[in-house]
């Protein structure tokens, strides 16, 4: 993490060989990152000439409102190249969590890569920014993160934001959100803007994104809001182990039934597995060894939007603000039934009462004729 | 009074609901009853025990394929019946659904006196849908509109077809599909109470007007008073 390397910017494969990789781990490390972000066999070699050929991009990482599991998230992905190689090989120039130098020290080096590889390094963000109170809940360093932020952003090549305080503002942004926790795509304009939400993502999932964009050097493919599809498209429902008993209408009713014991289905417990966008029910969690729904506990949607505003966790039906705690949308719509209901009878007597001629007169007219015949 | 007068009034037959029209109001009622019905089921599902294996049940399934296929129907039936607003005759014109002058708003406020607060007791004057109802309608296109866009915008990740995956651009719209399955969930709630109001008001035009308003929408005609035809024969030019 020194800033002198910087200058000669080695391979990635150089620096790998240097760390005392063999070729064949090099390879086994390609074969898996194509792998998972999920190219076919022919990426496997492109991802290794890249990385061969390409000269280590400079990153910069930084931390904001966030409790950095992120970090944590990344330095645990399954492979040990990925955090060698990320986090120690490629010049990761400013992390607040891992770098070594500190205080102006630690200043003056990201001053240094940003003005060295001005337009060149890749941003990762890690958090929301506050913009209440002119930026002051969250400083670094006498800066505020909001001028941090815009000051990086600026020479950056592309930002990467790293879980769901940097995509959507997670638990800070949560109602009534006192420091105005900001998202980073809201604040950045004109970027090419990378968002991989979780709370934390997936360490293979960080891993496979920052290794497409530094291999490649184009973003990887993303959905409608801005998430790397070969991670996002697929709902957690739609490779979860339990889906067959969702279909076969089998589920747990509460945590310490005879189904829970038996793994059903924990929708009716609360499980946003089928509103969530993730790649869990395929990775897993700590190197592929379990992940929650797997463990016995619903998801509950840490990828997406909101997901501490979007009602309880251990419900399906969040409660109606304004309405009272347990008013949930049905039994607010039993209510307007049965006003409605009652507005009917009313009126129905109103009818008799006051549209009584009318009525009479259809009556009488239709008797008349009957007795003509 | 001119209700009470006439004690004997001579009655036009008017063909009023084409065909289609019927088709699409029947078609479209057993989609929203199907929808209704499987919603509630897909949104709570009932607990129910059994000693088999998840490869022997697949209720759940079922019940989520027959709320797809009501959904597709629903939205086709939906596609024709706009279609049908511009090409059909003029009782399934569009202009009965969508305010275009201030005299839809005055006889809007007139249907509202005669029918719903009672101060007037004149009689109907309208043949097709009376003002208030077209308005009515208009605002259940729109919920109709939103339970398609929300709908599909849910199903479409689980679909490689085009039609539904026209479909992808709602979800981001929302902030994600869980605000997509409340939006849906709730407007469900909107079919429900319509329901009840639509089929009690039908019931109440057919006993106050005898019309025949019940049985229009089986034959397609409703009979009209000979002075009120010839008002709105008069209106029209």
């Amino acid at each position: 993490m020194t800033t002198e390397t910087l200058t000669k910017r080695p391979t990635y494969y150089e620096e790998l060989r240097g760390k005392g990789y063999s070729r064949r781990d090099f390879m086994k490390y390609c074969t898996m990152m194509a792998a998972f972000m999920g190219l076919q066999q022919s990426g496997i070699a492109q991802i290794a000439d890249a990385m061969k050929k390409t000269p280590r991009i400079p990153v910069i990482w930084l931390h904001f409102q966030e409790c950095t599991c992120c970090s944590e998230s990344f330095i645990r992905s399954s492979h040990p190249i990925t955090a060698d190689i990320v986090l120690d090989q490629i010049s990761l120039d400013y992390t607040e969590t891992l770098m070594a130098a500190s205080g102006h020290q630690a200043e003056e080096a990201m001053q240094k890569t940003m003005k060295d590889h001005y337009g060149e390094y890749v941003l990762c963000v890690e958090g929301s920014v506050p913009m209440a109170g002119d930026g002051e809940y969250c400083c670094i360093g006498g800066r505020s993160a909001k001028q941090i932020l815009e000051e990086t952003a600026a020479g950056a090549k592309a930002i990467l934001c790293w879980g769901s305080c940097a995509c959507n503002g997670c638990v800070q942004a949560a109602k009534p959100n006192p420091t105005q926790a900001t998202p980073i795509h809201k604040i950045i304009k004109g970027k090419p803007i990378v968002k991989v939400p979780g709370c934390p993502p997936i360490g293979e999932v960080m891993a496979g994104t920052l290794m497409h964009i530094i291999t490649f050097g184009t973003l990887p493919e993303l959905d409608g809001i801005g998430r790397p599809k070969a991670f996002y498209s697929k709902r957690i429902h739609d490779s979860c182990y339990r889906r067959p008993f969702y279909d076969a209408g089998m589920f747990v009713e509460t945590f310490d039934d005879e189904n829970a014991k038996k793994g059903y289905c924990l929708y009716k417990v609360g499980c946003k597995g089928p509103s969530t966008y993730n790649a869990c029910g395929i990775m897993k969690w700590n190197a592929g060894v379990s992940y929650p729904i797997q463990s016995g506990h619903g998801c509950f949607g840490c990828t997406e939007e909101k997901f501490w505003d979007n009602g309880p966790i251990y419900a399906r039906m969040p409660e109606a603000g304004g309405f009272g705690i347990e008013a949930t949308a049905d039994k607010i719509g039993m209510v307007a039934l049965g006003v409605t209901a009652a507005g009917i009878a009313a009126h129905a007597v109103a009818t008799n009462l006051r549209k009584k001629e009318i009525v009479d007169n259809l009556i009488e007219e239709g008797k008349e004729s009957e007795k003509e015949l | 009074m001119n209700a009470i007068s006439h004690p004997h009034k001579n009655l036009r037959r008017v063909f009023v609901w084409e065909l289609p029209v019927r088709y699409y109001h029947w078609l479209n009622a057993l989609c929203i009853l199907t929808l209704i019905g499987t919603g509630f089921i897909i949104g709570d599902p009932p607990a129910i025990l059994t000693g088999r294996e998840a490869y022997q049940n697949y209720w759940f399934g079922t019940t989520r394929f027959i709320h797809f296929l009501a959904a597709y129907v629903f939205l086709f039936n939906f596609a024709f019946r706009i279609y049908w607003g511009f090409v059909g005759n003029q009782f399934a014109s569009w202009r009965n659904f969508i305010p275009t002058n201030k005299k839809f708003f005055s006889d809007m406020w007139m249907v509202m006196k005669t029918d719903i607060f009672m101060t007037k007791r004149e009689e109907e004057k309208s043949i097709g849908h009376n003002r208030l109802a077209g308005a009515i309608y208009f605002l259940t296109f729109i919920a109709f509109g939103i339970q398609c866009l929300t709908g599909f915008g849910l199903y479409a990740a689980m679909s490689d077809w085009w039609l539904p995956n026209l479909f992808t651009w709602v979800a981001p719209l929302f902030g994600g599909d869980f605000m997509l399955r409340q939006i849906h969930h709730w407007a469900m709630w909107f079919f429900i109470l319509f329901t009840v109001i639509h089929v009690y008001l039908v019931f109440y035009h057919d006993y106050v007007e005898g019309r025949g308003e019940l049985s229009s929408m089986a034959g397609g005609w409703k009979f009209i008073e000979e002075e009120v035809f010839e008002e709105n024969k008069k209106e029209e030019k």
